[in-house]
């Protein structure tokens, strides 16, 4: 569905958004969430350096602590959390590989808000799937990709790829 | 994730039913447990709502205090029962005092008990899971498994590497000592099942008398009754607890005869390798089983392990009340959400 090329230029397309909306990087910090999130996060913080010639924190979060679903189905930490710093005062910006029912974007936010009171918070996701169970919307979106509930999109830096659910 | 040893409908009642998977399991989920305890506010709203009791017929500060800070961590809802006093007084059968404690709707049960067997009786008779916080002389599971999570933290900081991408592979061929009252510790027993199940080649160091009667099943390298002998080629050194509320006074001749022979004094420190570690699950007998100093050296990682032992426990309730159920619904979770 999408290229390496294609993801790239998405992510340099995000980055220059992210510096437009908000007038620069004061106070930026990126956070992507375990797992699929945070090569992408990486690579956004680093075409910020590119652009703005300033360095972003990057920082990565497993939020399995905060879902909704511990004790319906199998619930646990894939990866590590590296918050960098006290995030009270900062401008967050979530960064998910695709955005689906939006309870992983929940649960993020109920989490970050352990780390300090950030002033703002903005999510940016390599695909939106639609989907959505909570009122969430993404403020940066590589590609917009109606899917049907019941197929899967696998993201990397590689590219995108919609196929079927692969049975349990 | 129902093949997991912890998980839904499970119980934590001995090492030997985690085996190497179970254990390696633990220690990963508990490193995002210490990343918690790091945090300005060391709290998860994960367990919310579920209620754990701590059912504690023999008296252990540090142990119920560990496991409640754990449970609270974890946002769950905590209450104590001290055995020793209340209704067991009266003359209620534990039995009746489990079953009337479950009927007010609890999730898991942390039992700490005089008799073997005990936290497995209660599994019996309760829906909920059952923890083992230490009966008898038989095992005191947790405890073993905050100890190799310490030895795993202290390995992967001399290595440089991080410990969860090291996992457990630094114990293969690690030389352990557990040394003294192996007979009356319930702690040696975990701790050595522990160890064999993870590969280290483990030495037990005690006087004739405080060993069991029965080594047989034990996943020992060797028995020996002479510390200076060993010392010198462990990476770990394991001190047990002289129990002298057990009665192992009565299996010596005194106890300064075993502190000569047995005790880590501060000529014995000198014996040890470079970079060998002393341990120690506590509380500790200065100047008996330990120099009144060694537990300030810098090798020495008593309070590390405290500290570790809210995070290894955290991720025990957590697997046992907070991972399970089925997957049905595909927009319920999974990847890519």
């Amino acid at each position: 569905m999408l290229s390496a090329e294609d993801v790239h230029r998405a992510l340099v397309r995000i980055a220059h958004e992210i510096v437009e909306h908000n007038r620069g990087l004061q106070d930026t910090v990126l956070i992507g969430l375990q797992t699929g999130g945070v090569p992408l996060a990486q690579r956004i913080g680093r075409v910020l350096e590119e652009i703005e010639g300033a360095t972003v924190p990057v920082g990565m979060l497993d939020v399995a602590f905060y879902r909704d679903d511990i004790g319906i189905r199998p619930v646990l930490p894939e990866a590590a959390t590296d918050i960098p710093g006290d995030l009270a005062g900062s401008l967050v910006v979530l960064v998910d590989d695709v955005l689906f029912t939006g309870r992983t974007v929940r649960a993020a936010l109920n989490a970050l808000t352990d780390y300090g009171r950030a002033r703002a918070v903005q999510l940016a996701v390599m695909v939106d799937r639609g989907h959505r169970q909570l009122p969430i919307r993404p403020d940066y979106v590589g590609k917009n990709m109606p899917t049907r509930i019941d197929e899967q999109v696998d993201v990397s830096l590689d590219g995108v790829v919609l196929g079927d659910v692969v049975p349990r | 994730m129902s093949g997991a040893p912890l998980g839904a409908g499970r119980h934590l009642l001995s090492v030997a039913d985690l085996g190497a998977e179970g254990i390696e399991e633990v220690l990963r989920v508990a490193d995002a447990f210490v990343e918690v305890g790091r945090r300005p506010i060391p709290k998860v709203p994960a367990l919310r709502g579920r209620t754990v009791v701590t059912l504690f017929a023999e008296e252990s500060t540090r142990t119920r205090l560990s496991f409640e800070t754990a449970a609270r961590r974890l946002s769950a809802d905590v209450m104590s029962c001290p055995m020793a006093g209340s209704s067991v007084k009266k003359g209620e059968s534990l039995r009746d005092t489990v079953e009337t404690v479950n009927a007010m709707g609890v999730d898991a049960f942390v039992v700490r008990h005089p008799s073997a067997g005990a936290p497995a009786q209660v599994a019996q008779w309760v829906d909920a899971a059952v923890v083992n916080a230490g009966d008898g002389w038989h095992e005191h599971p947790t405890q073993a498994l905050l100890d190799c999570y310490t030895i795993r933290q202290v390995l992967a900081e001399r290595a440089g590497t991080d410990p969860a991408s090291a996992g457990t592979a630094g114990f293969r061929g690690l030389k352990v000592a557990v040394v003294g009252d192996v007979r009356h510790s319930r702690v040696a027993r975990s701790l050595v099942w522990a160890l064999g199940a993870l590969g280290a080649r483990t030495t037990v160091v005690a006087p004739g008398s405080l060993v069991p009667t029965s080594f047989d099943d034990w996943p020992l390298e060797a028995v020996t009754h002479d510390l200076d002998a060993v010392l010198g080629d462990v990476d770990v050194c394991y001190l047990l607890r002289l129990q002298l509320e057990r009665g192992a006074g009565a299996y010596l001749p005194s106890v300064r005869e075993y502190t000569s022979a047995y005790g880590l004094t501060a000529r014995r420190a000198a014996l040890l390798g470079e970079g060998a570690v002393v341990m120690h699950p506590g509380p500790m007998n200065r100047g008996v089983e330990i120099a009144d100093d060694v537990a300030e050296l810098p090798a020495s990682t008593v309070l590390r392990q405290v500290r570790n032992g809210v995070a290894v426990r955290m991720a025990v309730l957590f697997l046992l009340l907070g991972s399970g159920g089925a997957v049905e619904d595909p927009a319920a979770g999974g990847a890519g959400d």
